[in-house]
């Protein structure tokens, strides 16, 4: 029988006032996965290390961490998938404040989804309360609710990983969110104001990191972030927008049942 | 909005990273590539000369509003046009499809990766520590997209007459013209077809045949075309590269088919 193979680890260890890499060594058995590795090492050789996580399975979004420099769920990442010839870096994510180890702080972000406007629905269509929907019109946003608020498209945001807009910027989660409901055929609030006044769309320059990194596949540029900015150039810099606007608003006032478009 | 403390980890200089694969690849080839197009398209802008060959002309050419080719719309260069600027059918035009493609959103977000390093890559440094995106001057220019889009629509449909035009052939001796088709035919219709692609699948185009309303299904032939728009829109990079490397491809085609170092094959 031959020897299990080993693998060596180089995990941050440290909190906000600052830390350092250290290496670790575990051994490497078929579909294990980082988390896996982690675990051992925390069990067997680390007892202290922090490290948050919670299903195991690539749902909860709570494993996120930069393993090799790219932000992935621990749980999700094969060490099969790594060169194991060289040591895998595990660190925490970089556009949050550290607590411990490879736990960071990200309660920021629940503080920016409180600041944009809640789903607001138009009158129920029925008697009974309910609406009626097509398929068509909410399959657009149900790509959307696929989110499970990992993170990792915020830390790998150079707008708040390397620039720190965080007082900007709400970053492709937040803008994924509005999206959601910006789209809803339901929906009748208006978020384009704030979209570019207070959450700063015109900071994303359209790397495409964010839907590089999404475990959950969601195309964050193509379907929420250029079609919100598309809806910005409508309300603030195409003059054809503006009139197309004013004559709608016209007819709408016209026709007293006009509906959401 | 909401403040947020510093990250422990530090601001890392221009080129850091802890990532250990070849980052520096993809953008690498972009720079390339379209480092490569922009200096092969810019000179043969300015060389204005064998651009048409019979029926065929060059995509960088087209339309010729003045120029000395049988293709031009409005005659020869203009007795106004000043003695001291140079003068190129191709000058007239290359604007608006210079301007489609560098206001896109998908060469956007790659050059500003491969030129500006604004990242260079995911997770990797970046040289500056300032940052405006494109929300202030000069950036914010890249909402005129859609204005580019509606010239790059008649572009096509120019692009496609052209094609039409290469379908008929002049008897040299009698000046007769009859059907045919030839290698200079096939390069210009599937030049067509590509950009044809590329801008079918434009962003902007998404959003403003339907991807505005939130009711797709209100309007069957809105939910129609978006659906189109967004089959198109999936592979959007690979339309734009594709497109920009047979344009330049046609271009040469014709270039070097002019000039005699190639001859153009008659198929039928």
């Amino acid at each position: 029988m031959s020897p299990q193979k080993q693998a060596t680890f180089r995990i941050w260890r440290g909190d906000r006032l600052g830390g350092e890499f250290r290496d670790y060594t575990a051994g490497v058995s078929e579909g294990m996965v980082v988390l896996d590795a982690v675990n051992h090492i925390q069990a067997t050789q680390a007892n202290d290390l922090a490290c948050r996580w919670n299903c195991k399975a690539g749902k909860c979004g709570s494993c996120s961490a930069e393993i090799n420099g790219l932000p992935k769920l621990m749980c999700m990442t094969r060490l099969s998938d790594l060169p194991l010839d060289q040591p895998v870096t595990v660190q925490p994510m970089k556009a949050f404040p550290a607590i411990k180890d490879l736990i960071t702080d990200v309660s920021w972000n629940f503080r920016v989804k409180k600041n944009i406007k809640p789903f607001k629905p138009r009158s129920p269509d029925a008697p009974d309360g309910t609406w009626r929907m097509a398929q068509a019109d909410i399959d657009r946003v149900q790509e959307f609710r696929k989110c499970i608020e990992c993170f990792l498209c915020q830390d790998v945001c150079h707008v708040l990983r390397d620039h720190q807009k965080h007082e900007q910027f709400t970053g492709p989660r937040y803008l994924i969110y509005v999206a959601a409901l910006e789209m809803h055929p339901l929906d009748t609030e208006d978020r384009i104001d704030e979209l570019r006044n207070t959450q700063g769309i015109g900071y994303c320059n359209i790397t495409k990191c964010c839907t590089k990194v999404c475990p959950e596949s969601i195309q964050i540029t193509d379907n929420a972030i250029i079609p919100l900015k598309e809806r910005v150039v409508d309300r603030f810099y195409d003059p054809f927008g503006w009139i197309w606007r004013w004559m709608k608003k016209k007819s709408d006032r016209q026709s007293p049942n006009a509906v959401k478009r | 909005m909401i403040h947020a403390e510093t990250t422990t980890l530090p601001q890392r200089s221009f080129g850091a990273t802890m990532r250990t694969d070849g980052w520096w690849t993809q953008p690498l080839l972009v720079f390339l590539g379209l480092g490569t197009f922009i200096v092969y398209s810019t000179w043969a802008a300015f060389q204005g000369a064998h651009y048409f060959l019979g029926n065929y002309i060059s995509p960088f050419y087209s339309p010729e509003f003045f120029g000395p080719s049988p293709h031009n719309w409005f005659g020869p260069k203009p007795a106004w046009w000043p003695a001291w600027l140079l003068f190129s059918p191709a000058l007239l035009i290359l604007w608006a499809p210079g301007g489609f493609r560098l206001t896109c959103y998908y060469y956007r977000g790659a050059y500003y990766k491969a030129f500006w390093a604004d990242p260079p890559a995911c997770t990797v440094g970046e040289p500056r520590k300032t940052y405006l995106g494109e929300r202030s001057f000069p950036l914010i220019m890249q909402n005129v997209h859609r204005y580019f889009l509606y010239v790059a629509l008649i572009f096509i449909a120019i692009l496609a007459t052209d094609v039409w035009k290469a379908l008929w052939f002049a008897d040299p001796v009698s000046g007769k013209t009859s059907f045919g088709i030839g290698v200079g035919t096939i390069v210009l219709a599937i030049n067509v077809v590509l950009l044809g692609g590329y801008t079918f699948g434009c962003h902007s185009l998404r959003h403003l045949i339907g991807g505005f309303r939130d009711q797709l299904s209100k309007s069957t032939s809105c939910y129609r075309a978006y659906a189109c728009v967004s089959c198109f829109n999936r592979r959007h990079m690979l339309w734009a590269w594709m497109s920009l490397f047979w344009v330049g491809f046609s271009d040469l085609y014709i270039r070097l088919c002019a000039t005699g170092i190639w001859h153009d094959l008659r198929i039928i």
